[in-house]
């Protein structure tokens, strides 16, 4: 008997160390302690570089506290991965963390963030910031939970030179998703060896192709992708079609690349670093940001191509009011909810978005400032000849719902459109199997609806 | 009785410290993983976990997408451990056997180096090596082959890279069993008349079948759970032509957050894992070969 007596006190004991191990208290920081939890990865260095100097700044105003960094070097879902498993427990929990638009509802449904009103509301900056900057951290129930860094808008990028061999009007300004198509037929006439037209699509993509391809697309539609009043996502539109279809178009005409070099996960890479500066691209729908890329401290150094490139706005489908469209997303610091001196973090994020370090960050990134006084601010103006044109894109710009489902919504349009592009699923049956796949993946029926 | 037992409560004493690394680290996360698979347990975007039974199994029978990657990863063991690492590592280990130490020295080390390269470092090379831009293409240029075959032949191409980077296993399995083979019995057999392919049927393949069974067993689990290579060669595309279950799970608990679906996935991983376990056991026995 004593043996198994022995063996059942020992599994006891094994399993209180084990639960004392998963609830136990915080070990380490103290109270004085603030921990910063944000990404670093490959060039994305900017934002490491200025915490740092963010770390001195507050810790010299802030006697006593120690300001304590935790970057994780991780891609972008991966970094998202890593930092939700670090919120699920609060022992490793970060008192402030960078987080992204598009998922900080998901976060605040989990629980992982901190309502912010009561110091915002005591803190004279927050009203320098634009409307659209003040509801991308606003949650289902009305409290703010981030302030806004910068965002970024969505357009076209085309190359000059090929538009004049093609006998195209520079500076360019389609009006309607027709004038686009337009354009890329002709570059495809007369310029041989080159890819008319790069618009983002497929699995391989990611959420470049969701976002940057198919909502640049439908939210220049009559519709979108949810429906706020009813909080249901439409599965079912028109717009959704005819986005569809235009991504099959291109494809079938052979204005885009081909689909075997589309779906490659690095083509985005390839785009920017190879096509555009030698030459073989002559339209492509992308980001904001892409310039960064060419500028003396970016990835593929290439002086001229302010010179050698144009920027022009997407335009709606059949040119409806405004005329334009750009998606925009960007990234916010929070508090955690399990912060124990959130009023001293929160004052880390009101250092960290002042207008100087905000100013910093926006060049240093190539953010387009969301604080009135730094979109004014002539530094900022002078540091990047394309910021002018991006940012008045906000005027526009639209949001995706940033609800738990949406990685999911997502993969189902990355699906949809990889089926028209390779050919596998004709537009309606494409379209079918995202309207099944969803409402599946939100939860049924009765999470959806559509749209006429 | 009496005196025994205070030895015996000894003798457990001893082994108290590994008992309660066993029980923290390995049996802690297979009970949480357990009763996780029953749960609708998120990563982020529901701060409640609520019970809710065979959920996620049913989800699980009623998603095509799901039996898509069972079988894609049945493909994929099937195809690169059982036919690829198991009989290539087999071929060589048996063509090395009574080869000049040299030749032996340069082919196995051959083969050792793909398997020391890290997963991720083979996954890349193999990456490089049949893109669109890459190095088999490079050849295949010159006669008007040139395609991505990441695109056009995934499976074909992460059961190749598995291959290669696998069958080492197996040849050192093979080459440490194939030395306990008494040269006599060869010699024996020969002198009956057997010929070459009847002495390794009848008498060397007999000899070594519980490596065999331990080999294949081993090769199969690891395989069952490959990721990385997997994940940096295709990410489970185009589409999910490559999506094996590992891969789908991925996708499931860490990008669409259901971390109780994918533990659920896990777990049936896991029976089929024990599965195939058995069969080997039990083909080798029954078939006494």
């Amino acid at each position: 008997m004593r043996p198994k007596l022995v063996l059942a006190a020992l599994s006891a004991l094994a399993l209180t160390v084990a639960a004392a191990g998963c609830g136990g208290s915080d070990s380490g920081a103290d109270d004085k302690t603030i921990t910063i939890a944000y990404q670093k990865f490959g060039s994305f260095i900017q934002l490491d570089k200025q915490l740092q100097d963010v770390k001195k700044e507050y810790e010299a105003a802030h006697a006593g506290y120690t300001v304590k960094l935790l970057p994780i070097e991780a891609s972008e879902n991966d970094y998202y991965t890593k930092l939700s498993l670090m919120n699920r427990s609060p022992k490793t929990a970060p008192d402030v963390m960078y987080e992204d638009t598009f998922l900080i509802n998901t976060d605040i449904q989990a629980g992982f963030l901190a309502p912010i009103d009561e110091y915002l509301s005591g803190w004279k900056d927050w009203s320098q910031f634009t409307d659209a900057a003040k509801a991308a951290g606003k949650a289902q129930d009305g409290k703010t939970y981030g302030v806004p860094m910068g965002t970024d808008t969505r357009a076209l990028w085309y190359d000059k030179g090929i538009f004049q061999k093609a006998g195209l009007t520079v500076p360019w300004e389609p009006k309607s998703w027709n004038d686009v198509l337009t354009a890329a037929r002709a570059i495809k006439q007369k310029v041989p060896g080159v890819t008319p037209l790069n618009v983002y699509s497929g699995k391989g993509a990611g959420e470049g192709a969701t976002m940057q391809g198919f909502e640049m697309l439908l939210y220049g539609t009559k519709h979108t992708l949810y429906d706020d009043a009813q909080k249901k996502w439409i599965v079912q539109s028109p717009g959704f079609n005819d986005s569809l279809n235009f991504i099959k178009t291109i494809f079938d005409e052979k204005l885009a690349p081909a689909p075997q070099d589309a779906l490659d996960p690095n083509w985005g890479t390839k785009v920017n670093t190879e096509l555009f500066p030698t030459g073989k691209l002559g339209i492509s729908l992308d980001g904001s940001w892409v310039s960064s890329t060419w500028l003396e401290s970016g990835s593929k150094p290439w002086p001229e191509w302010n010179d050698k490139l144009g920027y022009t706005a997407m335009p709606t489908q059949n040119g409806e009011a405004p005329g334009k469209i750009s998606m925009s997303g960007g990234w916010l610091l929070s508090v955690g909810a399990n912060a124990k001196d959130k009023k001293a973090s929160f004052d880390f994020v009101a250092t960290m978005l002042n207008k100087e370090n905000t100013k910093k960050y926006d060049i240093a990134a190539g953010q387009i400032a969301e604080r009135k006084d730094v979109a004014a601010d002539p530094e900022y103006l002078k540091s990047n000849p394309s910021l002018k044109f991006f940012t008045d894109l906000v005027e526009v710009t639209k949001f995706r719902p940033a609800y738990p489902d949406y990685p999911n919504v997502s993969n189902g349009i990355q699906v949809a459109m990889e089926s028209v592009m390779t050919g596998q699923q004709s537009v309606d049956q494409a379209a079918k199997t995202f309207a099944e796949s969803t409402t599946a993946a939100v939860g049924g029926p009765d999470k959806v609806t559509t749209a006429q | 009785m009496t005196t025994s037992t205070a030895p015996r409560a000894a003798r457990i004493g001893a082994f108290a410290p590994a008992l309660l690394l066993l029980a923290v680290f390995f049996a802690g996360p297979l009970i949480w993983a357990v009763y996780s698979a029953f749960t609708d347990v998120a990563l982020t975007g529901s701060a409640e976990v609520n019970f809710i039974g065979v959920d996620n199994f049913t989800t699980m029978w009623n998603d095509a997408q799901f039996w898509n990657s069972l079988w894609l990863t049945l493909i994929f063991v099937v195809g690169s451990a059982v036919i690829g690492q198991n009989t290539l590592g087999l071929l060589i280990a048996l063509l090395l056997r009574g080869r000049s130490q040299s030749a032996r020295g340069l082919v196995s080390g051959l083969v050792i180096a793909a398997w020391t390269v890290p997963e991720v470092v083979a996954g890349f090379c193999w990456y490089s090596y049949l893109h669109r831009d890459g190095t088999l293409n490079g050849i295949l240029g010159w006669v008007g082959l040139d395609q991505n075959w990441l695109y056009t032949t995934p499976m074909l191409a992460v059961i190749l890279a598995n291959v290669w980077r696998g069958t080492a296993f197996s040849m050192l399995v093979y080459q440490a069993a194939l030395n306990d083979v008494p040269p006599e019995l060869h010699e024996a057999a020969a002198v009956d008349g057997a010929s070459a392919w009847q002495r390794l049927r009848r008498v060397t393949l007999p000899l070594i079948r519980r490596s065999i069974v331990s080999n294949l067993m081993l090769i199969t689990l690891q395989t069952l759970a490959a990721f990385g290579l997997i994940y940096v060669m295709t990410k489970g595309g185009p589409g999910n032509k490559s999506s094996t279950t590992p891969i789908y799970m991925y996708q499931e608990s860490f990008q669409f957050y259901k971390l109780g679906y994918g533990t659920a996935m896990a777990l049936v991983l896991l029976v089929i894992g024990a599965i195939f376990s058995l069969i080997y056991v039990r083909l080798i026995k029954v078939d006494n070969l």
